[in-house]
């Protein structure tokens, strides 16, 4: 340290920083800070690295003890997930292997034939998928809408009773999903809104609606009134600068709000099991209780869980600028 | 272009009066400026003349149509902001032709319209920069073309050079009095600093809590304040104002022997206004008094401050009251010594200590 005094950092100093900041010291436990760091996110992506090297393994590997990490590829976790199998008898079996051999079967067939198994039909994953898609996709939307409307409404005017409405917004997340899975689950019964697409969309869209509400208000609050004041003497109407004034400015706010809702809607569990069940099942549920006729097909559900995954991360990555901003709300000045 | 008539004007918030019913007429082409400190009311009568703000009580007239219930849009106006309120996520060409764009003007038309008003700003060369890109007195003069290209019937400004930094402030007011001069635009400008109303106003109207204290130009205003508000808050430093004795035409400034004999004229004002009463506020500007070695009033010189082309020396005339005096550079005053001045009694006002109003000089003396 005393070195450090007389003879400084040793290299000019190109950023602007404070004295302290460049002493050796300082700079060993910001490299240590950045190793934990790093440490962490990999602990955190684990699961996700499983989920992958899983859904390319065959089932004696997958339930391999200890687990490998070097394998022979396989595609039987996807041909699993996406069909219905069935166990074939010694003979059948027999005569599928013939069939292979004089190139009859096709790569799926024989992938199953490999693991002992007929193929019998499709399996209902990509139905599942769609109705996850359908459903979280226009509860945000849903959501995302009406959440600008009301969170301007209580952004720029006098509403009475704000501070409690607000509150009261927000108080249908103080509770979690399976508490209210029981009384929702009598009432949806009762509305025939059991197992529907609608009784999702609107279940979904209430409940990310509160998020929704606050984070939206918060991105209005942060735009200056003198744009709306400035269109409206300029010849607009109220409705007119909303539009072309406050919209393009809240695109950011917008695309946040839009990603954290439909995280929510996605991976939705405890509702989705409770409340659907043939017509309306998404995916989640579906993927958990995957139960083949061998037990649990762990390739199965490692393919579901990496295709399930796919089209969150493709919009959070598409919004990931906004998302940043998102988060840090009301931190940072523009 | 337009006239612009408040009349009994007025604007309570749930607790608070924030401008008490004023009246204002505004002649076409004129340039008023409303001056105060913050909180005095006068952005909200800015305001309640745009529109952006409802008036509690009163009637506004436009051209004498009476626009008080009136859409902002309906008016006819153009506001300019402290911060200029472009859209950011706009170039300035947009920006400019958004009000154009409202009236659904032709493609040729604003594209005219436009270069024209962009000459007159010189910002012709910026037309395409995003509005965070410009510097803040670009920003402002992009603003300012906005307000100017539709030629609304009256400009309002709010402290449109409050953020700018000093240097572009001074060639702003320059550029905004230019502007006017030439298109001779009725205009409504509010500010706190008191130099830019002078320079700017060809009237000012000058507000406290709410109220109006005086209208009238820059001279008037400075030379003639009709209270004692509107002699401290106008000019730097404000109006000396000395407490005195009054007694048969003579003024003693308590506790020292400075007596100052009243001026021709004002006698029978001072008389009448005081009465019984014997307190009286003298006032006189820093530039009133001269130094003078047989002066009549004295006092110590407690600081003295070299402010460039003249210095300012703070003067103990009694153990209350410092008054400035504007004195030649040159001349070097050790702190605590005597100074001797006299005072010019064309420039010498008198207030009532009890109403703090000024009592007005005989006519013709």
């Amino acid at each position: 340290m005393a070195n450090f005094e007389q003879t400084g950092p040793g290299k000019p100093v190109l950023e602007a920083t404070r004295v302290d900041k460049v002493t050796p010291g300082y700079r060993l436990g910001h490299n240590l800070r950045a190793l934990i760091v790093v440490l962490l996110a990999i602990v955190g992506l684990i699961p996700v690295f499983v989920i992958v090297i899983t859904a390319f393994k065959t089932r004696p590997d997958a339930i391999h003890v200890p687990p490998k990490l070097i394998f022979t590829p396989s595609l039987e976790g996807l041909v699993f997930l996406f069909t219905e199998r069935a166990s074939a008898s010694p003979s059948r079996l027999e005569e599928l292997k013939k069939a292979a051999e004089e190139v009859q079967l096709g790569l799926v067939d024989r992938i199953a034939l490999n693991a002992g198994q007929e193929i019998t039909g499709p399996s209902d994953y990509v139905f599942r998928l769609r109705n996850s898609l359908i459903i979280a996709g226009i509860s945000t939307l849903l959501s995302v809408v009406l959440a600008i409307f009301s969170a301007y409404a209580f952004s720029r005017y006098g509403v009475k009773g704000k501070g409690d409405l607000l509150f009261f917004i927000l108080s249908t997340r103080m509770l979690p999903a399976v508490v209210v899975t029981v009384p929702l689950f009598l009432m949806y019964t009762q509305l025939k809104l059991h197992d529907t697409h609608l009784g999702m969309i609107l279940l979904y869209t209430v409940f990310n609606l509160s998020l929704a509400v606050w984070l939206m208000k918060g991105f209005f609050d942060e735009i200056p009134r003198e744009y709306e004041e400035a269109a409206l003497v300029d010849g607009y109407t109220r409705m007119q600068a909303f539009f072309k004034i406050v919209l393009p400015q809240a695109v950011t706010g917008i695309a946040a709000t839009t990603v954290f809702c439909l995280i929510f809607a996605w991976n939705e569990y405890a509702f989705a099991l409770m409340l659907t069940s043939e017509k309306a099942r998404t995916a989640p549920p579906s993927i958990a209780t995957m139960l083949g006729i061998g037990g649990i097909e762990w390739t199965a559900i490692a393919a579901g869980s990496l295709g399930f995954l796919i089209p969150v991360v493709i919009v959070t990555f598409a919004l990931r600028n906004y998302l940043l901003r998102g988060v840090t709300f009301g931190a940072v000045r523009k | 272009m337009a006239t612009i008539e408040l009349q009994k004007v007025e604007k309570k918030f749930a607790e608070l009066h924030a401008v008490k019913p004023m009246d204002l007429t505004i002649q076409d082409g004129e340039f008023v400026v409303l001056l105060g400190p913050s909180g005095c009311g006068k952005t909200t009568t800015l305001r309640m003349i745009s529109g952006l703000e409802t008036v509690t009580g009163g009637k506004i007239l436009l051209n004498q149509r009476d626009v008080t219930w009136l859409h902002p849009s309906q008016r006819d106006i153009a506001f300019v902001f402290q911060f200029y309120a472009l859209y950011p996520h706009i170039s300035a060409r947009d920006n400019i032709s958004f009000p154009l764009r409202a009236q659904g003007e032709s493609k040729e038309e604003i594209e005219k319209q436009v270069k024209e008003v962009s000459a007159l700003l010189r910002i012709e060369h910026l037309l395409n920069q995003r509005p965070g890109n410009l510097s803040g007195g670009d920003q402002q003069r992009v603003a300012l073309a906005r307000a100017l290209v539709r030629r609304p019937a009256a400009f309002l400004m709010d402290e449109p050079l409050g953020a700018l930094d000093a240097e572009f402030r001074e060639s702003m007011r320059a550029e905004i009095k230019r502007l006017h001069i030439d298109q001779h635009a009725t205009t409504v400008y509010v500010t706190h600093d008191q130099i830019e109303a002078m320079a700017l106003g060809d009237r000012i109207v000058v507000m406290s809590e709410a109220v109006v204290q005086q209208i009238g130009t820059a001279a008037e205003v400075y030379y003639n304040p009709a209270n004692l508000f509107v002699a401290r808050f106008i000019g730097s430093p404000g109006m000396n104002l000395v407490t005195g004795h009054y007694v048969d035409g003579v003024v003693t400034i308590p506790g020292t022997q400075n007596r100052f004999s009243l001026p021709v004229g004002w006698r029978k004002p001072v008389d009448e206004t005081l009465k019984e009463s014997k307190e009286i506020i003298l006032g006189f500007r820093p530039e009133a008094a001269q130094l003078n070695n047989a002066g009549k009033l004295s006092g110590e010189v407690y600081a003295s401050e070299l402010q460039g082309a003249f210095a300012v020396l703070h003067v103990n005339v009694n153990s209350d009251d410092i008054v400035h005096i504007r004195t030649d550079r040159v001349i070097n005053y050790p702190i605590d010594t005597v100074v001797h001045f006299d005072l010019n009694p064309e420039m010498v006002r008198f207030f009532d200590p009890q109403s703090e109003a000024a009592i007005q000089p005989e006519v013709g003396a």
